[in-house]
C-alpha cells in the first residue's frame, strides 16, 4: 500500500478525486472476515446471543469461586430447609426457599443448592455441547472434502453412508449405546468415561448433518479457477483440500458449528432427562428436569430454572448461529 | 418407473438389514469390547444371586451360548418366516414377523408393540395437523410481510420454539393447565375423551414442529419470490393472490412436504420424549422401558420398527418426489 498522502483534515470533503488518487482508507480492501463482523456488529439481536454465550462460558468456568461467594457446594444436603412432609422447600408461594445463600432456592427432598447446581450443570452442558460439535465437524468436514473432491465411488460410498446415518432412529440408538457402557470402560470410569460416551455418540451421529453442507459446497469449489490453478502448478489432492479448499470452507464450518452447539446441547439434557446421561451427584440440566417431575405442583420453581437455564444457553447459540450465517453468507439476505 | 421402484425398494430393504446388524452389534459387540462377559449379560436374566448353573441354563434358553452370526441369523429368521421356541416340554410357535419373546417378562414383543402403535399413532397424526397447518401459513405471512412487526413476532417466538426442550414446555403445561397428568383413552372407546386427553400433548408438540416449519417455509418462499418466474407472473398481469397460492406457495411446499415426510416417520417409531414427558403408553415410552431393563429383544423390536418407519417414509417421498417434480431423473 502507498503511505497515505499528507492532506489537511479539511480536504477530506473532497472525494471523487481523492478516492481516485487511493487517498484515505476508504479504498482499503476488506476481507471476508472483516465484512462479515461490520455485518455482525450491525445485528443487536446477534450479538446479544454472543454476550450471553461469553458469560454462561465464564460463569461455567468460575462455578467454583462464584458458589464459594453464595456459600451453597452443588452436593451439600440442606434438609433443614425442606419440609419433611411434603419435601417441598420450607416456606411460603412459588420462590420458597429462596434467599442469599441459595439464590436460586434449593432442591425438594435433598435440599441441596439449586443456583450452584445450575452453574455445575452449565459447564458439564456446554463441554458435551462443544465437545460433541467438534467431533461432529471432524469427522463431517473429512468427509464431505474427501466425498466432494474426488466424486465418483468415493463420493457415492460416503453419501450413502450419510443417507443410512440419516435413516437411523437416533434417539433410540444413542440411549441403547448409552445404556449399554458399564460403569468402568476403556480405561476409564465414573463421570470422565459418562462424558467421553456422550461426546462420542452425540458427535457421531451427528456428522452427516454438516457432512452434507461441506460435500455441496467442495462440489461447487472444486470447479473454481484458484483450485484449477493449484492443480496446473503441481498440487496434489491432500494439499488440494487441505491448503487450498479448507480456508474457503471456514464460513459454513462456522455457522453450522454455531448452530449444532444448540443442537447438541439439547441432546445432552434429553438424555439426561431420559436417565441414560451423566450420573449423579454430578448436576447436569436435563437429569435436574427429570427430578422435577414428581415436585411440578408443590415447587415449580425446581422445574422452571433448569428449563430456563436451557432455553437461555440454547436461544443464545441460535441467535449468534443465525446472525453469523446472515453475516457470511452474502445469498442469504 | 418400475426400475426406479424396484431399486428404491432394495435400497430400503438393504437399509434396514444394516440398521438391523447396527442394532445387534450395539448389543452384543459393544459391551464384550468394553469388558462386559457374556456370563454377565445372562445374569442379568436370572434373578437375584444367581448361580453358574442357573446362568448356563438361562444363556442356553436365550440362545446367548451360540456365536453371534448364529444368533443373528435366527433373529433375521424370525421375523422373514417366524420361528419355534421351546418352553421345557412344550413347543411355541411364534408367526412373522417375530422379535421373539421378551428376556424379562417372557411376553412376545410384536403383539406388545402393535397393541402401542395406536398411541403414538394418534399423537403423532394429531400434532401433525396443526403443526403443518400453523406452521406453512405463519411462514407464508411472515415471508409476505418481511419485516414486518408480524414477522419479526412470529421468528422470534419459532426460534423460542426450537430452542425450548420439549420435555420442559410438556413438564410446564402439565404444571399450568392439567396437573392431574394425561390418561390415553382409546379412540374407539370415546373418541371424545381421546381428543381431550390428547389435547395437551398435540399442542406441545405442534409447538415444536411449528416453529420450525415456519422458519422452513419463510425462507423456503422469500427464496421463490425472488425467482424470475414469479416477476413473470406478475409482468404479465396475474392477480397477487393467484401468484402467491399457485406459483410461489406450490414451489415452497414441495420441500416442506418431503421433511413433513420424514418427521411423520420418524414420530411414527416413537416419540420418545413427549411420551415419556406424558406418560403416554406408547412405542417411545416401550423403547426406553426396554432400554432401561435391558431388554434385548424388546430393544432390536422397537429399533427395527422405527427404523422400518423411517426408511417407507423416505420411500414414499422419494416416490412422490419422483412423480411431482419433473426434474428427477429416474435412471
Amino acid at each position: 500500500m502507498t503511505s497515505p498522502l499528507d492532506v489537511p483534515e479539511t480536504a477530506t470533503q473532497a472525494q471523487p478525486e481523492a478516492v481516485l488518487a487511493g487517498a484515505g482508507r476508504a479504498i482499503e480492501g476488506r476481507s471476508l472476515g472483516q465484512i462479515a463482523w461490520l455485518r455482525l456488529r450491525r445485528d443487536r439481536v446477534a450479538l446479544a446471543g454472543g454476550v450471553v454465550i461469553v458469560v454462561l462460558i465464564l460463569a461455567a468456568i468460575a462455578a467454583p469461586l462464584l458458589t464459594r461467594i453464595t456459600g451453597g457446594s452443588p452436593t451439600d444436603f440442606h434438609q433443614d430447609l425442606v419440609d419433611p412432609t411434603f419435601s417441598k422447600p420450607k416456606g411460603e408461594g412459588t420462590f420458597a426457599g429462596f434467599s442469599w445463600e441459595h439464590p436460586l432456592g434449593v432442591e425438594p427432598r435433598s435440599g441441596r443448592d439449586v443456583f450452584s447446581r445450575i452453574l455445575y450443570g452449565a459447564q458439564i452442558s456446554l463441554l458435551i455441547g462443544f465437545l460433541a460439535t467438534l467431533v461432529s465437524v471432524a469427522i463431517g468436514t473429512l468427509m464431505g472434502i474427501v466425498a466432494g473432491y474426488f466424486g465418483g465411488w468415493v463420493d457415492t460410498l460416503i453419501s450413502r453412508l450419510m443417507d443410512a446415518f440419516l435413516a437411523f432412529p437416533l434417539l433410540l440408538f444413542a440411549l441403547a449405546l448409552a445404556g449399554v457402557i458399564p460403569d468402568r470402560a476403556f480405561g476409564l470410569s465414573g463421570n470422565t468415561l459418562r462424558i467421553a460416551v456422550l461426546v462420542f455418540i452425540i458427535g457421531f451421529f451427528n456428522w452427516p448433518y454438516i457432512g452434507r453442507i461441506i460435500r455441496g459446497q467442495t462440489l461447487s469449489l472444486r470447479e473454481r479457477e484458484f483450485v484449477d490453478a493449484a492443480r496446473s502448478l503441481g498440487a496434489r489432492g491432500r494439499w488440494v483440500m487441505f491448503k487450498e479448499m479448507l480456508p474457503n470452507l471456514a464460513a459454513p464450518i462456522l455457522v453450522y458449528s454455531t448452530l449444532m452447539i444448540p443442537a447438541n446441547i439439547l441432546f445432552e439434557a434429553a438424555l439426561s432427562f431420559l436417565g441414560v446421561g451423566i450420573r449423579p451427584p454430578t448436576p447436569s440440566w436435563g437429569k435436574m428436569l427429570a427430578d422435577a417431575v414428581p415436585f411440578y405442583s408443590v415447587a415449580p420453581m425446581y422445574l422452571v430454572v433448569p428449563g430456563l437455564a436451557i432455553f437461555v444457553t440454547v436461544m443464545a447459540f441460535n441467535l449468534l448461529g443465525d446472525g453469523l450465517r446472515d453475516a457470511l453468507d452474502p445469498r442469504a439476505r | 418407473m418400475a426400475g426406479f421402484v424396484i431399486r428404491r425398494a432394495l435400497g430400503a430393504v438393504l437399509l434396514l438389514v444394516v440398521t438391523s446388524m447396527v442394532t445387534f452389534a450395539i448389543f452384543f459387540v459393544v459391551p464384550r469390547l468394553a469388558g462386559q462377559t457374556v456370563d454377565q449379560l445372562a445374569a442379568q436374566y436370572v434373578g437375584k444371586d444367581p448361580s453358574q448353573a442357573e446362568i448356563e441354563a438361562t444363556k442356553v434358553k436365550l440362545g446367548l451360548d451360540q456365536p453371534i452370526t448364529v444368533q443373528y441369523g435366527r433373529f433375521v429368521k424370525g421375523i422373514v418366516a417366524g420361528r419355534e421356541y421351546s418352553f421345557g416340554p412344550s413347543t411355541e410357535y411364534c408367526p412373522p414377523p417375530c422379535f421373539g419373546y421378551s428376556f424379562k417378562t417372557q411376553r412376545p414383543v410384536w403383539p406388545d408393540l402393535v397393541d402401542r402403535m395406536e398411541v403414538t399413532a394418534s399423537l403423532a397424526f394429531g400434532a401433525s395437523v396443526l403443526w403443518l397447518l400453523a406452521g406453512v401459513s405463519i411462514g407464508v405471512l411472515s415471508a409476505l410481510r418481511k419485516g414486518s412487526f408480524f414477522d419479526r413476532a412470529a421468528m422470534i417466538t419459532a426460534l423460542a420454539g426450537v430452542s425450548l426442550p420439549i420435555f420442559f414446555t410438556g413438564l410446564l403445561s402439565l404444571a399450568l393447565f392439567l396437573p392431574t397428568g394425561v390418561s390415553y383413552v382409546s379412540i374407539t372407546d370415546d373418541p371424545l375423551a381421546w381428543a381431550k386427553n390428547l389435547l395437551l400433548p398435540w399442542i406441545t408438540l405442534a409447538f415444536l414442529y411449528a416453529a420450525l416449519y415456519a422458519r422452513l417455509t419463510r425462507a423456503g418462499m422469500l427464496e421463490t419470490m425472488g425467482e424470475d418466474y414469479i416477476r413473470t407472473a406478475r409482468a404479465k398481469g396475474l392477480p397477487e393472490r393467484i401468484v402467491v397460492t399457485r406459483h410461489a406457495l406450490r414451489a415452497t411446499l414441495t420441500p416442506i412436504l418431503t421433511v413433513f415426510g420424514l418427521d411423520i416417520g420418524l414420530l411414527l417409531g416413537g416419540a420418545v420424549l413427549t411420551e415419556s414427558t406424558f406418560s403416554l403408553p406408547g412405542i417411545g415410552r416401550y423403547a426406553i422401558d426396554a432400554i432401561n431393563n435391558n431388554d434385548l429383544p424388546q430393544v432390536l423390536g422397537v429399533t427395527m420398527l422405527a427404523a422400518f418407519f423411517i426408511v417407507v417414509a423416505n420411500l414414499i417421498v422419494d416416490l412422490l418426489y419422483a412423480v411431482a417434480d419433473p426434474r428427477v431423473r429416474l435412471s
